[in-house]
């Protein structure tokens, strides 16, 4: 492939004065830090925790540390799906059901005694089929992504609690034991779930930032209409990014699985909104456009450790919702607030 | 799986030589996060050897119109954009387009490069008639476009906006990565080209309205096109680049591609085109050389005062 520079009579004369402009960044790497949402989230978190140590010793120990990691690590991995999704100015409101109906699908292949790693692809390949469904609606039959999503969330739901018969799957046969490694187990002392959230999250930067699929999710939600004048595959791209959502829930799904040692149907309920609500506080754009792989992480730590610091506080755990409902809220607000002022 | 086979009809309907194959590849490959590392498959088509073969082309075809409109016509519903337009484009030709606000020039603009199918009549590119089902396609004949609202992305930097679909990637086998640094160069020389102070690291939300152009502009350059369609190119910038983009224009045409500058501006077509076009109400009601019209003539059968020229 050639690259050869435009062939221009102006550019050899431009060439010296160029050099000058390409270095140019629009803001220093300082500048960008401390414009960055989820860089305050983090500064934020910071204090939190060390405030909760001071006034709880409890709260520092390795073993709560341990549990609020393994705790997020969760809704992490599914926000991390979300923020693909968010980034093209969507919305994925089916990722808590996913999780019931591939708790129930894994949970009825591990009874059937087949094998543990049959159980992870039954779970998987049903997180994928749903996201494909809502894929094809939203990319390919152009419905508002909003109600497929919805639909999606009540018939996954729904098919989870006829699946299951509506009983509790625990009899995981002899596939269960390393099915449950995957969730359950540790190594070097952090809960396998919060590896896989940290390697998710290493990975899905890498591809935003270094592939030109990412730039596409991007440029969707920028602007759709010129993605696809450009000729960005603008439906493919949104089908696998409802896909990539779906089966992060999946992934989720299955270690939860592992790690409770059970397969309920109503695993997952309201996970979806505290999944939105990570990647909004971490910084991504209900309206498109924006968000990245750390600001989900660290947007749902944030959620996680102010659960934990009420619950200390002998806050009753009921106000859960309200303060994770305030949260979107409040993050949507200083959304539009950056933004005004960007204007 | 049904799901899956009537998204494969789809889309074989739109793009029939996709394999069954590669379809499996693109909807079930995500299962796999390498999958999508790799997933560029606009990337397999690499425009720059395309061009090299069309640049080869482009000395022997001066008999036939590198672009010809038959009858066209368009309509949005009860609104008739276009009626039976004709026009004809040769190589190392800029045709300025002329008209009204509504007239149909973009329109027109957006039929010959695919944004949506004419209503009636056909289109030729190098004599072979062509229907284009999407914007891509009609870049690969060679069409490049740059449109009035410039089809900008305000949340990308100016290099990405100019090299968005067509991303320089390096790497080796499936695992391609974007090559920032080198689209960053290449993106700083265009802007460069064109005397524009547009850094390729900014974005474009921030930009001035002539930085914009530039940046819309830049992209028509990355390839050897045949056809470069300019909707109001020149609307929002100042002096010194409007004549830069002139400048431009000639050197387009003297390399032998064919130019379509839509603008309100009477001297900018009258210094750089060597025919002129005029629209009303969806026809055209005029096309004749530059040195046989006249500024006054060409306002007259833009306003309706003189009706057939
Ligand atoms: N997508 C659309 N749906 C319905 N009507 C449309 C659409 N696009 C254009 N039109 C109509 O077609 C006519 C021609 O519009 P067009 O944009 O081609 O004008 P124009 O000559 O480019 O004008 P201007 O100089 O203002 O850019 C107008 O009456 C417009 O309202
Ligand atoms: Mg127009």
């Amino acid at each position: 492939m050639s690259h050869e520079a435009p062939k221009s009579t102006a550019a050899t004369g431009g060439n010296v004065a160029i050099e000058g402009v390409l270095g140019i960044q629009e803001k220093t790497l300082v500048q960008s830090l401390f414009a960055s949402q989820a860089f305050w989230v983090t500064v934020a978190l910071a204090l939190i925790c060390g405030f909760m140590t001071w006034y709880e010793p409890h709260f520092g120990s390795i073993e709560n540390f341990y549990n609020i990691t393994r705790n997020f690590a969760f809704i992490g991995i599914m926000a991390l799906g979300m923020t693909v999704v968010i980034i093209t100015g969507g919305i994925d409101l089916s990722v808590g059901s996913i999780m019931g109906v591939v708790a129930v699908a894994s949970g009825l292949v591990l009874e059937a005694e087949y094998p543990w790693w049959l159980a992870i692809l039954a779970g998987l390949g049903a997180g994928l089929i749903c996201g494909l469904i809502n894929g094809y609606f939203v990319a390919f039959l152009n419905l508002s992504p909003f109600v497929v999503t919805l639909g999606m969330l009540s018939i996954a739901r729904s098919f989870a609690v006829v699946l299951s018969g509506n009983r509790m799957i625990y009899n995981f046969g002899p596939g269960g034991p390393m099915f449950k490694i995957w969730g359950g187990g540790a190594f070097l002392g952090v809960a396998n779930p919060v590896w896989f959230l940290v390697i998710f999250t290493v990975l899905l930067a890498v591809v935003l930032r270094m592939t030109a699929w990412g730039r596409h999710l991007m440029a969707i939600g920028g602007n759709e209409h010129a993605a696809n004048l450009t000729g960005v595959p603008v439906k493919w791209v949104k089908m696998q990014a409802y896909a990539l959502s779906a089966l992060s829930a999946a992934f989720a799904a299955i270690l939860n699985v592992g790690w409770s040692g059970s397969a309920i149907n109503a695993l997952g309920q309201s996970y979806e909104l505290r999944a939105i609500a990570s990647t909004v506080i971490g910084g991504a754009n209900l309206m498109g456009g924006e968000g990245g792989a750390y600001g989900a992480l660290i947007g749902s730590a944030l959620i996680e450790v102010i659960r934990n610091a009420l619950l200390m506080a002998g806050v009753d755990s009921n106000w859960q919702g309200t303060f994770v409902g305030s949260f979107i809220v409040l993050a949507v607000l200083l959304e539009r607030i950056r933004g005004k002022r960007r204007e | 799986m049904l799901i899956c086979l009537v998204t494969y009809a789809q889309n074989w309907q739109t793009n029939p030589d996709a394999t069954f194959c590669t379809f499996c590849w693109r909807t079930f490959g995500l299962a796999i996060f390498v999958g999508m590392i790799c997933s560029d498959r606009k990337g397999k088509g690499p425009c720059f050897e395309i061009k090299a073969k069309k640049s080869g082309l482009l000395g022997g075809t001066e008999q036939v119109p590198v672009l010809e409109l038959r009858q066209i016509s368009k309509n949005f519903g009860a609104i008739r954009a276009l009626t039976g337009v004709d026009l004809s484009l040769e190589a190392g030709e800029v045709l300025g387009l002329m008209g009204d606000n509504g007239a149909g020039k973009s329109t027109m603009v957006k039929i010959i490069a695919g944004n949506f199918p004419p209503s009636g009549g056909e289109i030729f590119v190098d004599g072979q008639p062509v229907h284009f089902n999407k914007p891509v396609e009609a870049r690969e004949k060679g069409i490049e476009v740059v449109y009035q609202d410039l089809a900008l992305c305000n949340n990308l930097t100016a290099s990405a906006n100019v090299f968005l679909g067509r991303e320089i990637k390096k790497g080796f086998g499936p695992f391609k990565w974007l090559d920032h640094a080198e689209m960053v160069r290449r993106s700083g020389l265009l802007f460069a080209e064109l005397k524009s102070e547009t850094r390729p690291r900014d974005l474009v939300r921030q930009m001035s309205g002539g930085q914009r152009q530039a940046v819309a502009i830049a992209r028509t350059r990355l390839s050897e096109p045949k056809v470069v369609l300019m909707d109001e190119p020149t609307a929002a910038i100042s002096v010194r680049q409007v004549a830069e983009v002139l400048d431009l224009i000639r050197r387009l045409r003297d390399s032998g591609h064919a130019v379509v500058l839509i603008s309100h501006r009477m001297p900018d077509v009258f210094s750089v085109c060597d025919r002129v076009a005029v629209m009303r109400r969806g026809t055209k009601v005029a096309d004749k050389l530059i040195k046989d019209s006249s500024p006054e003539e060409v306002t007259g059968l833009i306003t309706g005062a003189i009706n057939v020229a």
